[in-house]
């Protein structure tokens, strides 16, 4: 409410959006999956090719066959899988692990049962092509409605940190062959060692798409409000709609 | 949008050469390596100790088994052993052991084998499934009588990487005594072919194909890894920086 005061003449109000675990497990997350992303793509250069199945080697069918990636995506700069995969494997627990403790911890302090999850009404059809119409035409919630997330919203990040981003971690390391040894079911889950490379592959891609629509939506939402609120947790209501 | 554009790119091949210009700090490349150990304490903390590889059907093995790394030794000693058809071939096993042994092909195949269709996974990310038979290293090392202070088994090969460079891997007796690691003579119910190591290499299920050795000539049981090539217990180790520890 301090925030109230300090702005006294504003019509817009200012309230505190994001919780401080969000606030860190986002920024977390920007710097990792940078790193997981661009070291990744430095490890798939060593063989840049994609199988279903158990096995697959150069004289095996792929399902798709790229030229490496140039030094502006891949980390290190220079071909070097040693260091691709020393980055890679240094970043990917710490993911995985924050991943767990924010999916905990948000179920705990009811941040998923509160702002995540769909109420029923909001899953009525005629309202998620409402929302899906606003989308299209840019026309962003104001005043109190602002502060709830759509149902595409919801959508997208109940996406990202239940399915997405579980998909990652786990054929990632069913690509493993100790952890192979270890959870054998898990190379039966996703049809086999290729086809969980090929799963890791196109989620981190959707996982690309996911961030540069969410960077969208934020240049298009007013980018120092949105960007404050995942910093300092203020936000500015937008004014309502006339 | 194209100067947004341009902006995002040119703030990621900045951010992009800070990462590349970290990893030469000593801390950072440091921590970097030891996440090796990390995951090798997970891994075992979560596996049993004997717990196996996946093992497949007869129908799932690969059309082509890919050979990778050296393809062919071609040293004069590799030459002579080849064209006798490895007759005069003999492994050796020494170091910290009660009972050093030379072993022959056909004596290796008169012991008691198993064989085991696994997956083999390269570094690189691609995999194929071959049937492997061969002699458990644990048969071998319970003949020759390991010594107490024995930690690593060294396997020195008969391929020269350049300069004199001999390939080595090396493996703790964990992995050492694990009933699938084999020293195997045979691929998909032949005789190893030169590509594949022959005429006997090193299978160690859970870990990556690198540490699998071909071309064997001298098994050795060591106290410390240290004193061995550069120290980081294997040629890639050694001269790449992959991790000792590979089975990520």
């Amino acid at each position: 409410m301090t925030a109230m005061n300090m702005m006294p003449d504003s019509a817009d109000p200012i309230v505190k959006r994001h919780r401080l675990s969000t606030r860190l497990w986002h920024w977390l997350n920007a710097l990792l999956l940078y790193i997981l992303f661009t070291s990744g793509l430095g490890i798939f250069n060593a063989h840049p090719r994609l199988y279903w199945g158990a096995y697959g080697a150069n004289f095996d069918p792929a399902w798709l066959e790229l030229d490496r990636f140039g030094s502006w995506w891949t980390l290190p700069a220079t071909y070097n899988l040693a260091l691709s995969r020393h980055w890679h494997l240094t970043a990917a627990p710490i993911f995985a692990f924050a991943l767990l403790a924010y999916m905990l911890w948000s179920l705990a302090n009811r941040h998923v049962s509160r702002d995540l999850a769909f109420h029923r009404d909001e899953l009525a059809p005629r309202h998620v092509w409402q929302d899906i119409k606003d989308h299209a035409r840019l026309r962003f919630p104001t005043g109190t409605a602002a502060l709830r997330y759509n149902v595409l919203q919801k959508a997208s990040y109940i996406g990202v940190i239940f399915v997405a981003l579980p998909l990652v971690i786990l054929t990632g390391l069913t690509m493993s062959p100790g952890m192979n040894a270890a959870l054998p079911w898990l190379a039966d889950l996703f049809g086999g060692r290729q086809s969980a490379r090929s799963i890791h592959f196109i989620a981190a891609f959707a996982l690309v798409a996911f961030f540069l629509v969410h960077i969208l939506m934020v240049l298009l939402a007013g980018p120092v409000n949105e960007v404050r609120s995942m910093i300092t947790g203020r936000y500015k209501v937008p004014e309502e709609r006339p | 949008m194209i100067l947004a554009r341009r902006a995002l790119l040119l703030g990621a091949t900045a951010a992009l050469t800070g990462c590349d210009r970290l990893a030469r700090n000593e801390t950072v490349r440091n921590a970097l390596f030891s996440a090796e150990n990390f995951h090798k304490w997970a891994q075992r903390s979560l596996m049993a100790r004997d717990a196996l590889a996946q093992e497949f059907r007869p129908d799932q093995i690969s059309p082509v088994f890919r050979a990778n790394g050296t393809a062919n030794p071609n040293t004069p000693e590799y030459k002579a052993i080849w064209r006798t058809g490895f007759a005069d071939w003999r492994l050796r096993v020494d170091g910290k052991v009660a009972r050093p042994l030379s072993l022959s092909l056909s004596q290796l195949r008169t012991l008691p084998h198993r064989e085991q269709i696994t997956r083999h996974d390269c570094v690189e990310g691609w995999s194929a499934i071959g049937k492997w038979r061969g002699v458990p290293l644990r048969t071998i090392l319970d003949a020759a009588g390991l010594r107490q202070d024995a930690r690593y088994i060294v396997f020195h090969c008969a391929d020269d990487m350049g300069g004199g460079r001999s390939y080595y891997e090396s493996i703790d007796l964990i992995d050492a005594f694990h009933p699938q690691t084999i020293l195997a003579f045979a691929l998909n119910d032949r005789p190893l072919s030169v590509a594949n190591g022959a005429p006997l290499r090193l299978r160690v299920e859970r870990q990556l194909g690198y540490k699998q050795a071909k071309y064997l000539m001298r098994i050795e049981a060591v106290d410390s890894i240290a004193n061995i090539g550069h120290g980081k217990g294997g040629f890639w180790e050694d001269y790449a920086g992959y991790d000792w520890y590979a089975g990520i």
